[in-house]
C-alpha cells in the first residue's frame, strides 16, 4: 500500500510538472508576451519597444531557463536592461531589493505576483480558494445526498415506475449544463417578467454572507448537473447488489424491505458511487467556473477567467497548478479509498 | 398589426381545456408520486411496511407542494398561507397526511392510469395547435401554430424516415431495433429533428424566416410575436420569438445557429473516435513500454481541467501564433493512419489491390487531409490555392481542434479497456494462430466485436461536444461575437435576462432538447444491445 501511495504520488508530481511547463509554454508565447508587455507599459509600443520590455524582465532568456526560475531550481535572473536599470525576478521584476534570496520560486513558496489585481498570487489564490470552498461545501452537501437517495430508491426495485421516473429525471439534469440550468433559473426564479422573485440573480452579497436568497441558485445549478450522473451509478450499483444472493437470504429469512435496503444493501451499494463523487469533484471545477461568472461570484473560478482574459501569467501558473493537485490529489484518494473499502481488492 | 399571442384565435376555444387537462396532469401526477412512494398495499412484497411508515411519504410530497403553492400566492392556494409560515406548514403537512390516507384506498392502479390518461390528453389539445397551425394564417393558430407551420421541411422529413424505418424495422439491425423502445424512439425523434431542421434550416434556408444576422431597426428588445416594422410584402410579417439586443430574429438566429452545432459536434466526435481507436488498440493489445507512454500523456490530457485549457487554446494570441493549426496536423492524421492501416491490413494480399486500389484510396485520404489543414496564405500553406479544396475558418478549426482534444482521452481509455478485456478471447487466439498481423486483429477483429459499448458512447460524446461547443460559446472564445450558434447567444441574451426572456432561454432549450435527445438515444441504443 505504501509503494503504491509512492508511486502514484511520483506519477502525480511528473504530471503536475509536465502540465505547468506545458501552461507556462502556451502562456509564454510571443504573442501573449507582447499583450502582456502592452497592457503592464502601454498599449501604442513599437515591436521594439516590447521586445527589450520583455528583454529587460528576463522573458526571453529561454522557455526552460523561465520555468526553472519559476519552479525555483534555477537563480531568478538579475538582468541589466538596455534602459540602464538592473531587474530581479526576485524583487518582483523591479530594481534590485538586498536581502532577496537567490532563488525565487514556486519551491520557496514564491508563487510570483498578479499583473491583472497588482497582489501577490499567494494571497489572491488564497483568498478566492476560501470563497470557491465555500461554494463547493455547498454543492456537495447538496448534491452527494440527494444523488445518493435518487439513486437508490432508482435502483432498489429496478423497472418500477419509482425508478423509470427517477432515471428520465436523472438523464435530464445531465443532459442540462449549468449555463442553461442557470439561465432556466435565473429566469423563473429573479427576473421581473416571470414575476416570482424569490431568490437574487447575483450571487456577490454571498461572498459576505450567504443566505438561501443569494445562494440557493448556484449552488444548485452546479449540483444539478452532477446529480444526474451520480444518481445514475448509484442505481447501476444498487440494483447489481439487490440482485445478489445475499438479499435473496435476507428477503426469505423475512427482513423488512427497508431494513434489507438500509442495513444489507447500502453498505455495498454505496462502493461504486463513492469513486464516482470523487471522480467527479474535478468536474465540478468546470460548473465553478460557468456559475461564478453567470452569478457573479467572485471566486476561483472568476480568478481562472480573469487571470486567463488578461494573460496573468503567474496567477494562471498558480490557477493551474492548485487545479491539476486538485484532479490528482481527488483520482489518488479515490484509488486508496476504493481498496479501503472494498475488501475484495487488494493491491500489492 | 397587432402582436401575435402564443395561441392565437384558436387558443381562446382550446386554451381552457388544455389548461385543465394540465392542471389536472398536475395534480394527479403528484398524487401518483405520493402514492408511489409507499407501498401499503404492494401485492408482492413479503414484509409490507407498517402504516406509519407507508404514510410518511405522501405527508411529505403533498403537504410540501401545497405549503410552496401557498407561498407562490397563487389564487386558490393563497388561503393556505394563513398569515403564517410556520402554522401553514403544519396545515398543510396535516392535509397531505388526510389525502394520503384516501389515496391508500384507491388503487394505484387507477391513479396511474388517470395520470397517463390526462397526460395524453394534454398532449392531444397541444398537438392541435401544432396542426391547425400547419394550415391556416399565423393569427389563427398564434405562435405555436406559426413555429409549426415554419418547420414544415423538418415534420414531412421526421414522418417519412419514421413511417420508412418502423415499416423495415426488422431488417435494419440495432437501428431497426430502437423502434421497439420507446425511449430510443423519443430520443431518436429529437436528435432527427434537429439533425434535419440544421440540414433544412441552415443547409438549404426553408425554415428560418429572416436573416439571422440582419438587424430591423425598431426591433430591438422585443417580445415574441412582435409584428416587423415596415414589412415588405415578401417579408415574413412576425418576429416571433421576439427581437434580441441587436434587432436580430431570436427564432431564425436559433435555428440557423443548430447548423453550426450539428456540423461542428458529430464531426469532432468522429476524429476523437479516429484518434482515441487508433491509439487506444495498440496501447491495449500490446501492452508495455507504448501503453504506459500513452496512459500517461492521455492522463495527463484530462487531468487538464477543460475550461483552463480552453481559454488557454482558444484565445486570438493563440490562433495567431499558429499554435491551433500545428495541433491540426497532428491531430488530423490519426484519421488517415486509421483508414491507411485498416485497408491495408484486411485487402493487402488481394489482386490489383497494392497497384490500384491502396494509392487511389490513399491519394484521396491525404488530399481531403493536406486541404483540411492548410490555409491559403496562413500559418501552414502545403497546397497550392488551386489545389485546396476547401478553408476552414481559423476561428472554426480551433473550436473544433480543442473539442477533439478534449475528447479523444476519454476515448482512447474507453477504448484501451474494451482490447485489454476482449484480447483474450478464443476468435483472437484463432486469428492469432492463422497467422494474422497484429493490426488486422485489432482492426478486423476486436473492432467490431467491441462496437456496441463505443455506439453509445459515440452517441453520449456528441452530446457532451455539444455541450463543451456551447461552453465555449458562452465564454464567448473561438466562434466570432455575432455567430448564431447557441453558446454565444446564451451569453449575449444573458446581461438583459431579467427582463427579455426569449433571446436566451430558446437557445438553451435547443441546446438541452439536443442533448437529451443523445442521452435517451444512447440509452435507447445501450438497453436494445443488451437485450440480444
Amino acid at each position: 500500500m505504501g509503494m503504491f501511495i509512492l508511486r502514484r504520488t511520483g506519477v502525480m508530481l511528473l504530471t503536475a510538472i509536465c502540465l505547468t511547463f506545458i501552461v507556462f509554454l502556451m502562456t509564454n508565447l510571443y504573442p501573449n508576451l507582447e499583450k502582456l508587455a502592452k497592457n503592464e507599459g502601454n498599449f501604442r509600443m513599437s515591436d521594439a519597444e516590447v521586445a527589450s520590455f520583455l528583454g529587460n524582465r528576463g522573458y526571453t532568456q529561454g522557455k526552460l531557463q523561465n520555468y526553472g526560475e519559476w519552479l525555483g531550481v534555477l537563480p531568478g535572473y538579475v538582468i541589466e536592461g538596455i534602459d540602464g536599470k538592473t531587474r530581479g525576478r526576485c524583487s518582483n521584476h523591479g530594481a534590485i531589493v538586498e536581502n532577496t534570496g537567490k532563488y525565487c520560486g514556486v519551491i520557496q513558496g514564491n508563487w510570483g505576483f498578479s499583473s491583472r489585481f497588482k497582489e501577490p498570487v499567494s494571497k489572491i489564490v488564497a483568498k478566492r480558494l476560501a470563497l470557491t470552498g465555500k461554494l463547493m461545501f455547498w454543492v456537495l452537501a447538496v448534491m452527494i445526498p440527494s444523488a445518493l437517495i435518487i439513486g437508490i430508491m432508482a435502483g432498489m426495485r429496478e423497472g418500477s415506475r419509482l425508478d423509470r421516473a427517477l432515471s428520465t429525471g436523472a438523464i435530464v439534469t445531465t443532459a442540462t449544463p449549468e449555463y442553461v440550468s442557470g439561465v432556466i433559473f435565473i429566469a423563473v426564479f429573479t427576473s421581473s417578467a416571470v414575476g416570482l422573485k424569490w431568490f437574487k440573480g447575483s450571487a456577490t452579497s454571498a461572498m459576505d454572507h450567504a443566505t438561501l436568497e443569494n445562494f440557493l441558485l448556484p449552488v444548485l445549478t452546479i449540483a444539478l448537473y452532477g446529480m444526474g450522473y451520480i444518481a445514475r451509478m448509484t442505481r447501476a450499483s444498487m440494483a447489481e447488489v439487490m440482485t445478489a444472493q445475499y438479499i435473496r437470504t435476507a428477503r426469505l429469512k423475512g427482513v423488512s424491505f427497508a431494513n434489507i435496503v438500509l442495513k444489507h444493501a447500502l453498505r455495498n451499494a454505496l462502493i461504486a458511487p463513492f469513486t464516482v463523487i470523487m471522480l467527479q469533484i474535478p468536474w465540478l471545477l468546470n460548473g465553478v467556473v460557468i456559475v461564478e461568472v453567470l452569478f457573479n461570484f467572485k471566486g476561483f473560478g472568476w480568478v481562472l477567467v480573469q487571470a486567463a482574459s488578461n494573460n496573468d501569467i503567474d496567477l494562471l501558473l498558480a490557477v493551474s497548478v492548485v487545479s491539476v493537485v486538485v484532479v490528482l490529489l481527488t483520482q489518488l484518494i479515490s484509488d486508496i479509498g476504493y481498496v479501503f473499502l472494498n475488501p475484495r481488492i487488494r493491491i500489492t | 398589426m397587432q402582436n401575435l399571442t402564443w395561441t392565437g384565435t384558436l387558443g381562446v376555444y382550446i386554451n381552457p381545456f388544455f389548461l385543465t387537462a394540465l392542471s389536472a396532469f398536475f395534480v394527479f401526477a403528484v398524487s401518483a408520486a405520493a402514492r408511489g412512494f409507499s407501498r401499503l398495499d404492494g401485492r408482492n412484497l413479503l414484509n409490507p411496511t407498517p402504516p406509519s411508515i407507508a404514510l410518511l411519504g405522501p405527508t411529505a410530497v403533498i403537504g410540501l407542494v401545497l405549503w410552496l403553492l401557498s407561498l407562490t400566492g397563487l389564487p386558490p392556494f393563497a388561503m393556505l398561507g394563513l398569515g403564517n409560515i410556520t402554522l401553514s406548514l403544519v396545515v398543510c403537512l396535516i392535509i397531505g397526511l388526510a389525502t394520503g390516507f384516501g389515496l391508500f384506498q384507491i388503487s394505484s392502479e387507477l391513479i396511474f392510469r388517470l395520470v397517463w390518461s390526462t397526460f395524453y390528453v394534454a398532449l392531444c389539445l397541444f398537438l392541435i395547435y401544432f396542426i391547425v397551425g400547419l394550415f391556416v394564417a399565423p393569427e389563427t393558430a398564434g405562435i405555436v401554430g406559426a413555429i409549426s407551420k415554419q418547420l414544415t421541411p423538418t415534420w414531412i422529413a421526421l414522418l417519412v424516415t419514421f413511417a420508412v424505418s418502423i415499416y423495415f424495422k426488422r431488417s435494419l439491425g440495432l437501428y431497426g431495433k430502437l423502434f421497439d423502445s420507446p425511449i430510443g424512439m423519443i430520443g431518436l425523434g429529437l436528435v432527427l429533428f434537429w439533425v434535419f431542421t440544421a440540414l433544412l434550416g441552415a443547409g438549404f434556408d426553408l425554415i428560418a424566416t429572416h436573416d439571422p444576422l440582419g438587424q430591423v431597426s425598431g426591433m430591438k428588445n422585443k417580445h415574441p410575436g412582435i409584428p416587423l416594422r415596415g414589412a415588405e410584402a415578401n417579408d415574413y410579417p412576425y418576429y416571433l420569438f421576439g427581437g434580441d439586443t441587436l434587432a436580430r430574429d431570436v427564432f431564425s438566429r436559433a435555428i440557423v445557429g443548430s447548423g453550426i452545432v450539428i456540423v461542428i459536434a458529430p464531426a469532432a466526435t468522429v476524429f476523437a473516435f479516429m484518434i482515441g481507436i487508433t491509439l487506444g488498440l495498440p496501447a491495449g493489445y500490446f501492452g508495455g513500454r507504448l501503453d504506459t507512454v500513452l496512459s500517461f500523456l492521455s492522463n495527463m490530457v484530462l487531468a487538464f481541467p477543460v475550461i483552463l485549457l480552453f481559454f488557454l487554446l482558444v484565445t486570438p494570441e493563440i490562433i495567431e501564433s499558429g499554435l491551433p493549426n500545428y495541433l491540426a496536423v497532428i491531430l488530423f492524421v490519426f484519421p488517415v493512419i486509421f483508414i491507411a492501416v485498416a485497408q491495408f491490413s484486411k485487402n493487402r494480399l488481394k489482386p490489383n489491390f497494392l497497384t490500384l486500389k491502396f494509392p487511389v484510396i490513399m491519394i484521396i485520404t491525404i488530399w481531403l487531409y493536406l486541404s483540411l489543414i492548410s490555409e491559403t496564405g496562413k500559418t501552414i500553406a502545403l497546397l497550392p490555392p488551386l489545389l485546396d479544396l476547401f478553408d476552414v475558418p481559423s476561428e472554426i478549426l480551433v473550436v473544433f481542434v480543442s473539442v477533439v482534444f478534449v475528447n479523444s482521452p476519454t476515448v482512447f481509455r474507453i477504448v484501451r479497456g474494451l482490447t485489454l478485456d476482449v484480447k483474450t478471447r478464443d476468435y483472437v487466439a484463432a486469428a492469432q494462430t492463422r497467422g494474422e498481423g497484429p493490426w488486422y486483429i485489432m482492426l478486423w477483429e476486436i473492432l467490431p466485436n467491441v462496437r456496441g459499448p463505443l455506439i453509445v458512447d459515440f452517441c453520449l460524446r456528441i452530446g457532451y461536444a455539444t455541450i463543451l461547443l456551447g461552453t465555449l460559446g458562452f465564454f464567448g472564445l473561438g466562434l466570432e461575437s455575432e455567430s448564431p450558434d447557441w453558446g454565444t447567444t446564451i451569453n449575449a441574451g444573458r446581461k438583459l435576462l431579467s427582463v427579455y426572456l426569449a433571446p436566451p432561454l430558446v437557445p438553451a432549450f435547443a441546446l438541452m432538447s439536443l442533448v437529451l435527445g443523445l442521452n435517451l438515444l444512447a440509452d435507447g441504443l445501450r438497453e436494445e444491445s443488451l437485450r440480444d
